[in-house]
């Protein structure tokens, strides 16, 4: 098949940047999506040109290091898939397709489609973790956790840190990403004596690199891992609790 | 040739580790501060030695090459991870773990590891639980297990089909604790290229920052590679695109010595490869031959398609040949057997490249939701690569490379040859013998980084007590990094006219026609002439663009693809010179009149470790002989 190719290209992190076009003719169409830009790539340095910088490692949809703009949607067309595991076959011959970036304020761009993301790792180093350290652990199966609420926190902690939700986000909120580590943490048993303090070190240090989120709800639809908004919505009801509850160390150093 | 000392503990097998633990040095909490340890790679081996070091006080270094520790290849691992924790009341032991391990790797691995690692099996699972990963349960809320490959008890815990994501996370998380508190500096996006040795001793690294071409030196009191491993020398493996050798490799050629590098297991399960530009492959779980019938169509160079050929035309060769164990053979044997079927003209697929993996039978028997239940994501996955729907059409499978038994050699504490350079992980050579265990890769990693180093580093830490680590202008570092500045220059001024991609492929096509599945001398011979020809034309006639100062994706390739040019052939050297067939090594020439593996025991039961003399040609052999006190030695047979 063929696809044209509009992908943005930007040298740096403070250079300017633009759109090239490039003409992908007869590809297969079992190709996945970073395939084609390998095939890209390879053209590209025949000819004496940089290749375009993209993030990716594991092209199974979990590392979470894929991350493309494709034609205007995080991850492309099809739903609950990441860059990485779409294929060819479920674009339109002869389109036209921009790629670009994710852009968000919180996602300085390093080069091409490449972005940092590291401040997903300052939210989870905040408090996104049960404080357990090695050796001290009692016998797994002291801790009872109810079917319901592993499979609930299963749900949330399949979070791949991708940050399709921010990209997708008017307001380049990370709510999404962070209300998941919350909710994986704070629906099981191990998660309950941090839970208050948690939930305000994660609230506000999302705060301090990403937008506020105002329930768009394109985060939800953006994600490879299809992650529930409903886990937002017990973030927010926990931090408001978390200022009442938190009363009770008031006096108290933290 | 010397002969390696393990420092294997005495006593009987079941105390040896506590005894150790007990006679080793300690290194008091007041003084762990004024200790300095350099840990290169945040997999789970990385991570959770990082994490469980700077609990203890000690001040951490973290590199990962990776944008953020979670982003390491053991994301990606799906099954599950064993422990003996006997919860199932089915007769497992540490005892009966020990013993399948040592057997499924037939009898290549060292004994003293391998109980150790059996018996703080029943530690990650508790620690791991503690940290919050959410293992599957059962509706009364304990923890729930499946059975796997290789063992005939159910002892693997699991995450839905996310496990290596989930013990990840949860190491990641500990580890992000520790750099909050400032015990831990992480460093991303930022590769380690150098191993840095002074007087023999491991003093530091030295590493390029991906971003900025900034080539920076790290000193320590002692080095932890835990950097993965090397199955992408074959360029299509089931590994993460960016695991490679680099690391391993350069403190090979400082003195660590490489052993076993020619076990490499390959997964019978995975999608055969659709066309040229195939970039990776994908591994389908093992536990879908529980249900799958596996067979190709009797004539070569049938063309028709699966639901014409009718159960007349068909050949269920595994059934056929193994009536015991049937589609249940183990992953090498499985492997060997599609790969027979496949050469001899017999392939199905656009590109005759696979065998059969039939699910009609299973949902004719048990209707198609028992099959969905069971496989549901898994028939996703292989729908939306393959796009063809298995319920209707038999999924097409093929075996790829997958995991690496062989590794930087180390001691009983996990030490390499070279004093003070520790190796965790998937990156050394400990406990997997010829050939590994489903569910066991997670299990090692978390145990060499949890439990295992944690205990054994005090030892080598404390006599040096008082002293500072080895200064960064030190000539050491001076040299080394001059090195690697000079590595990087010679890439960036090549002016060939293949992009490094053509000589990965190139490389992989070698060793796997030759040192795949199947070995023998003769092409093993083909492959050291061809291996040393392609290393020349690389450096003749690649192209790196691009400059040092800025993310440079190809030039981190090149250099990868260089290190896998010397390694590949050090890798069919120790193929070459193990004349038997033990686990993923099947040498043609040595096997049973059933065409099974044929060990010998009497010249082979050693560890090959090959020290590195400058000339890759002539690589030096040295040997840590194996004893089996504890379990007697047996032939595999599965018919
Ligand atoms: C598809 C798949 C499924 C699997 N499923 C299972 C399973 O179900 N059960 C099981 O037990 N095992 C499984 N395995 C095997 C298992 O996942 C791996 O063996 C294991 O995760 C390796 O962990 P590690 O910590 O040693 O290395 P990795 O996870 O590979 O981590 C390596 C780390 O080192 C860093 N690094 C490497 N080189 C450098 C350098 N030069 N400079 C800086 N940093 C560097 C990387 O950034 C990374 O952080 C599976 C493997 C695959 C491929
Ligand atoms: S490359 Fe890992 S999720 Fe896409």
């Amino acid at each position: 098949m063929d696809l044209n190719l509009k992908v943005w290209r930007q040298a740096g992190p403070d250079a300017p940047g633009r759109f090239e076009t490039y003409a992908m003719r007869g590809v297969s169409e079992d190709m996945s999506f970073l395939e084609l830009f390998d095939v890209l790539n390879e053209q590209l340095e025949g000819r004496g040109e940089e290749p375009v910088a993209f993030d990716h490692d594991c092209r199974e949809g979990i590392c979470g290091s894929c991350a493309m703009m494709i034609g205007g949607r995080a991850h492309g067309p099809e739903t609950g898939t990441a860059t990485c595991q779409l294929h060819l076959r479920k674009l339109v011959d002869g389109d036209t397709i921009a790629v670009e970036p994710w852009r968000a304020a919180g996602f300085p761009i390093i080069k091409d489609l490449a972005v940092d993301r590291a401040a997903f790792d300052r939210i989870v180093e905040a408090g996104g973790y049960i404080t357990a350290p090695t050796g001290s652990a009692r016998d797994a199966n002291e801790i009872l956790v109810p079917k319901e609420a592993a499979d609930a926190a299963m749900d949330a902690a399949a979070c791949i840190g991708c940050g399709a939700c921010v990209a997708a986000c008017p307001n380049g909120a990370a709510q999404l990403f962070t209300a998941a580590k919350y909710s994986h943490l704070s629906l099981l048993p191990q998660g309950q004596p941090e839970r208050y303090t948690r939930v305000v070190a994660l609230v506000e240090e999302t705060e301090r690199w990403f937008g506020s989120c105002t329930n768009h709800g394109e985060c939800e639809k953006a994600c490879p891992k299809e992650i529930s908004i409903d886990f937002i919505a017990l973030l927010n009801r926990d931090y408001v609790k978390a200022q009442l509850k938190n009363r009770a160390l008031t006096g108290q150093k933290r | 040739m010397t002969t390696l000392d393990a420092k294997i503990p005495a006593g009987p097998i079941a105390e040896k580790w506590d005894n150790h633990k007990f006679s080793a040095k300690l290194v008091n909490p007041a003084n762990k501060r004024k200790f300095e340890v350099i840990v290169v790679g945040s997999g789970l081996a990385g991570a959770s030695a990082g994490a469980t070091l700077g609990e203890l006080g000690y001040r951490v270094t973290m590199l990962t090459f990776h944008d953020s520790p979670r982003r390491a290849h053991s994301i990606a691992a799906q099954g599950g991870i064993n422990a003996a924790k006997n919860y199932r009341n089915d007769g497992d032991s540490v005892h009966r773990l020990f013993y399948d391990t040592v057997k499924g790797g037939d009898y290549r691995a060292r004994e003293a590891n391998v109980y150790r690692l059996a018996q703080v099996s029943v530690n990650i699972i508790d620690q791991c639980v503690a940290q919050g990963v959410p293992f599957a349960r059962e509706y009364g809320g304990l923890l729930d297990n499946r059975s796997f490959g290789g063992a005939q008890v159910s002892r693997t815990f699991y995450a839905r089909g996310q496990t290596g994501q989930q013990l990840l996370l949860g190491a990641y998380q500990a580890l992000a604790r520790q750099v909050h508190l400032g015990n831990v500096k992480l460093h991303n996006r930022t590769e380690m290229l150098d191993l840095v040795v002074k007087d023999g001793v491991a003093c530091g690294v030295v590493a390029r920052d991906l971003i900025t071409g900034e080539v920076r030196s790290f000193s320590g009191h002692a080095v932890v590679l835990a950097t993965g491993g090397y199955g992408n020398a074959f360029y299509l493996s089931t590994n993460a695109k960016a695991s490679n050798v680099t690391a391993a490799w350069r403190a090979h050629r400082r003195g660590a010595l490489m052993a076993n590098p020619c076990y490499t297991q390959i997964h019978p399960t995975c999608i055969p490869a659709s066309d040229d530009f195939q970039s990776k492959l994908t591994l389908m779980s093992e536990s879908l031959r529980n249900d799958g019938r596996i067979w190709v169509p009797r004539d070569a160079g049938d063309a028709r398609s699966p639901d014409q050929i009718p159960e007349s035309d068909r050949d269920y060769y595994l059934e056929r040949r193994y009536p015991a164990f049937g589609n249940l053979v183990p992953r090498d044997v499985a492997s060997r057997a599609a790969k027979r079927e496949v050469d001899e003209g017999r392939g199905v697929g656009p590109l005759k490249n696979g065998v059969y993996l039939d699910f009609g039978a299973a949902i004719a028997r048990l209707g198609r939701s028992v099959i969905e239940q069971r496989y549901g994501n898994l028939f996703q996955m292989y729908e939306r690569i393959a796009g063809e729907d298995p319920y209707t059409v038999p999924m097409r499978i093929y075996p790829a490379v997958h995991y690496t038994m062989g590794g930087l050699w180390v001691d009983y504490n996990l030490m390499s040859n070279v004093p003070g350079l520790y190796v965790l992980g998937e990156a050394n050579f400990s406990d997997h013998g010829a050939n590994r265990l489903g569910a066991s890769a997670l299990m090692q990693g978390l145990a060499d980084g949890y439990f295992v180093l944690p205990a054994t580093i005090g030892d080598f830490l404390a006599p040096l007590l008082g002293t500072e680590p080895v200064p960064t202008d030190d000539p050491a570092f001076r040299e080394a990094e001059a090195a690697v500045g000079e590595q990087v220059r010679r890439l960036l001024s090549s002016t060939g006219s293949h992009p490094v991609d053509h000589f990965h492929r190139e490389l992989g096509k070698i060793l796997w026609d030759n040192c795949g599945m199947t070995r023998t001398a003769e092409s093993l011979d083909r492959a050291l002439t061809d291996i040393p020809a392609l290393r020349d034309e690389f450096w003749s006639d690649v192209r790196v663009l691009g400059e040092n100062e800025s993310f440079n994706q190809s030039l981190e390739k090149a250099g990868r693809v260089a290190d896998f040019l010397e390694f590949g052939e050090l890798l069919v050297r120790d193929a070459r010179h193990r004349e038997e067939s033990c686990g993923g090594h099947f040498r043609v020439e040595h096997q049973t009149e059933e065409g099974e593996a044929l060990r010998n025991d009497d010249d082979f039961a050693y560890v090959a470790a090959w020290e590195w003399t400058g000339d890759s040609a002539r690589p030096t052999l040295h040997e840590e002989p194996l004893a089996f006190e504890n379990v007697a030695l047996a032939q595999r047979s599965y018919k």
